[in-house]
């Protein structure tokens, strides 16, 4: 199968679309009618064909236009990728990992050829032809965790192990649920965790913390996240909250449906090789409610989870303002059937 | 437990009378993971009756994919895994090799690396320097062995006046106040060897005012043998013994009790099992638990710790 790549905005018009086969397949982060935490990791890749666990980074069709979305955040704010300078070599662990794991799931989109330390590199969605040298900076336009990251779908952060603790010390991030890279780096997982409300009473970033240190190469591991956006978004940013703030207020009965959206996180663990780091690719998703409702089973559960949910997890992703006109809206779609267990829409 | 593979042995090579380097490679010379400096491999040796595991460290180029190396000191007096390295393997053996994992990485973020290696302790270094050559950051190695039997590291040190070499049989010995005084602001400091020489190093450090976060060791140690003793498990009622030449985690893995790990010498934490009543002393031989928590004798280390007295019962 060719993918074919959406022509479509993140910001403005919002032209942003899921076709039908994009709807489907979806990561649907809710596998019963409840949330309430988990660290409910497991191992990546690995799926069923088609789905976006099938491959190490998944290549889908808003691949060009998230690539485009992301040099224009990225020329109104630089600070949006940082990388402090001992991660040099974390970033060239990110590039090879990302371009080798490509090459191999995408053939007819992307190709590597290595000769020793020679690199020839050919993204042809976004028409990069490019031969540098492996480890050597001044051979890439910019430095390897932002060139890779400029050509790869989600947020990126590259966490250093030292003293028992990781630390947030580069990172590519425009396409985040209402945090920012400029504030986080160089902080330690303790710190950057600080505003998620409960989890730190229940323990689980103590169990968080100890299974990534534990973490190996070649094992790596996934777990899913979400939030709820207003308009398909990608970069709900602490710095643009100006910009992205005032559109909850632009909900109404009429519009949920189209302007709601759940955001949908796909995050990945990996040990790096070369520099003992861990790399945490955060992959979006954008499903507007109608979307979310084609799928019966995902309609049914999504009122149940969103009309039951805690309070204060409500408020902290940022929804709580408009549950009422949400849930109102996701009733239509339950009839009070029992839902299957797991998160794949029924076929 | 860690991803393994199942590697053979292409080298065998006396690097001294005590201290012998092997090298493993793919079967099928797929290459390997690439690894990072100071990272440390798990080797599973069928010994007999007995499954040993025992973790060495890497001591070729982190670059390199074509195969591990590793150098094993022969210790006369350890529970066998040394000696079953000397006697039993040879090029062609194959045996089941753990990804590489790295409990003493270099820190990037350091202005200039002090290496000091004790006796085998060297070996960690050996692939720090590689990494050092790659990142062409600033370091000194001090290298201190008893004897030049024992010290393998000579054969794989590249000549450079950056690395110091004290022989104490011949007289020299190693100053630590005058390798800890006049560095630059920014220098980490990394010390492998035995116990006497790591503690050496970091009260000097302490007493030249170096901050804790610049100092990073690594104990070389395996699980000591020791009396042998028995434990109950909780859970099931059964009661195992541990033999002299056994560790409390290989006696538990050969009762096919499924218990967690990963660096198998007491530093990665992973093995850390709650006690549920101990009546007696629990020998702590682990880095991992604090002083507090050996007081109080409510976990054990069972890769590396051992217990005398009349009952020790694991909430397992």
């Amino acid at each position: 199968m060719t993918l074919q790549f959406n022509d479509e905005t993140f910001r403005g018009d919002y032209s942003y679309f899921n076709t039908e086969h994009a709807i489907k397949r979806l990561p649907f982060p809710f596998d019963r009618d409840e949330y309430v935490y988990s660290v409910n990791i497991e191992a990546h890749p690995g799926g069923p064909k088609g789905s976006p666990f099938e491959f190490r980074f998944d290549v889908d069709e808003h691949y060009v236009s998230e690539m485009k979305d992301r040099a224009i955040t990225l020329d109104d704010d630089p600070l949006r990728c940082q990388s402090l300078p001992h991660m040099e070599l974390a970033g060239w662990d990110l590039l090879e990992i990302i371009m080798v794991s490509k090459a191999e799931d995408y053939t007819d989109l992307f190709t590597l050829h290595r000769d020793g330390n020679r690199w020839h590199w050919i993204n042809r969605p976004l028409g990069i032809e490019q031969r540098f040298t492996f480890l050597d900076p001044t051979t890439l336009p910019c430095g390897p965790m932002e060139y890779i990251t400029r050509q790869t779908q989600g947020d990126f952060a590259l966490l250093h192990e030292r003293d028992g603790n990781l630390w947030m010390d580069a990172g590519m991030v425009t396409s985040q649920a209402d945090w920012s890279l400029d504030f986080d780096i160089g902080m330690n997982f303790f710190e950057w965790h600080a505003p998620v409300p409960k989890a730190k009473q229940m323990g689980v970033f103590d169990k968080a913390l100890k299974f990534l240190l534990a973490m190996q190469q070649g094992q790596s591991y996934r777990r899913l996240n979400w939030t709820m956006t207003v308009n398909p978004r990608l970069d709900t940013s602490p710095e643009n909250y100006h910009k992205w703030g005032p559109e909850k207020r632009t909900i109404t009965p009429e519009n949920v449906g189209r302007k709601q959206h759940l955001r949908i996180e796909l995050q990945s663990f990996w040990r790096l090789p070369r520099s003992n780091a861990i790399a945490f690719p955060i992959r979006c998703y954008l499903a507007c409610l109608e979307d979310i409702c084609t799928q019966p089973k995902w309609g049914r559960r999504l009122h149940r989870v969103l009309r039951d949910i805690d309070p204060t997890l409500a408020e902290y992703k940022g929804f709580a303002v408009n549950q009422d006109m949400i849930v109102n809206y996701l009733s239509q779609f339950d009839d009070g059937a029992p839902t299957s267990p797991g998160i794949f829409p029924d076929a | 437990m860690s991803k393994q593979m199942m590697l053979e042995v292409t080298e065998v090579e006396p690097l001294t009378p005590l201290v012998t380097r092997f090298r493993f490679e793919h079967p099928e010379k797929a290459p390997l993971p690439i690894f990072s400096g100071g990272a440390h491999v798990v080797v599973e040796m069928p010994d007999g009756e007995m499954l040993r595991r025992n973790a060495y460290s890497l001591i070729s180029d982190p670059n390199d994919a074509s195969g591990y190396e590793i150098a094993v000191r022969r210790e006369e007096t350890g529970r066998g895994g040394s000696r079953y390295m000397h006697s039993e393997v040879t090029p062609g053996t194959r045996m089941r090799i753990s990804v590489p994992t790295n409990l003493f990485a270099l820190d990037p973020r350091a202005r200039k690396h002090v290496l000091i290696a004790g006796g085998i302790g060297i070996t960690p270094f050996l692939s720090h320097l590689r990494q050092l050559d790659l990142l062409q950051q600033p370091f000194e190695l001090h290298y201190a062995a008893r004897s030049r039997d024992e010290a393998a590291g000579l054969k794989l040190l590249p000549k450079s006046a950056r690395i110091h070499v004290q022989i104490s049989d011949e007289g020299n010995r190693m100053d630590l106040g005058e390798i800890l005084t006049d560095q630059p602001i920014g220098t980490h400091v990394y010390v492998c060897g035995p116990e006497g020489l790591i503690s050496a190093v970091l009260d000097a450090a302490a007493r030249h005012g170096w901050p804790k976060g610049a100092l990073h060791s690594e104990a070389f140690a395996s699980p000591p043998p020791g009396k042998p003793f028995t434990v109950t498990l909780a859970k099931s009622g059964r009661t195992i013994e541990v033999s002299a030449s056994q560790s409390l985690l290989e006696a538990l893995e050969a009762a096919k009790v499924e218990i967690d790990w990963s660096c198998r010498g007491g530093a990665c934490g992973r093995c850390e099992t709650k006690v549920a009543a101990c009546d007696g002393q629990i020998e702590h031989n682990d880095h991992w638990l604090s002083r507090d928590e050996r007081a109080e004798q409510k976990k054990i280390m069972p890769c590396m710790s051992r217990f005398t007295g009349a009952a020790l019962v694991l909430d397992l």
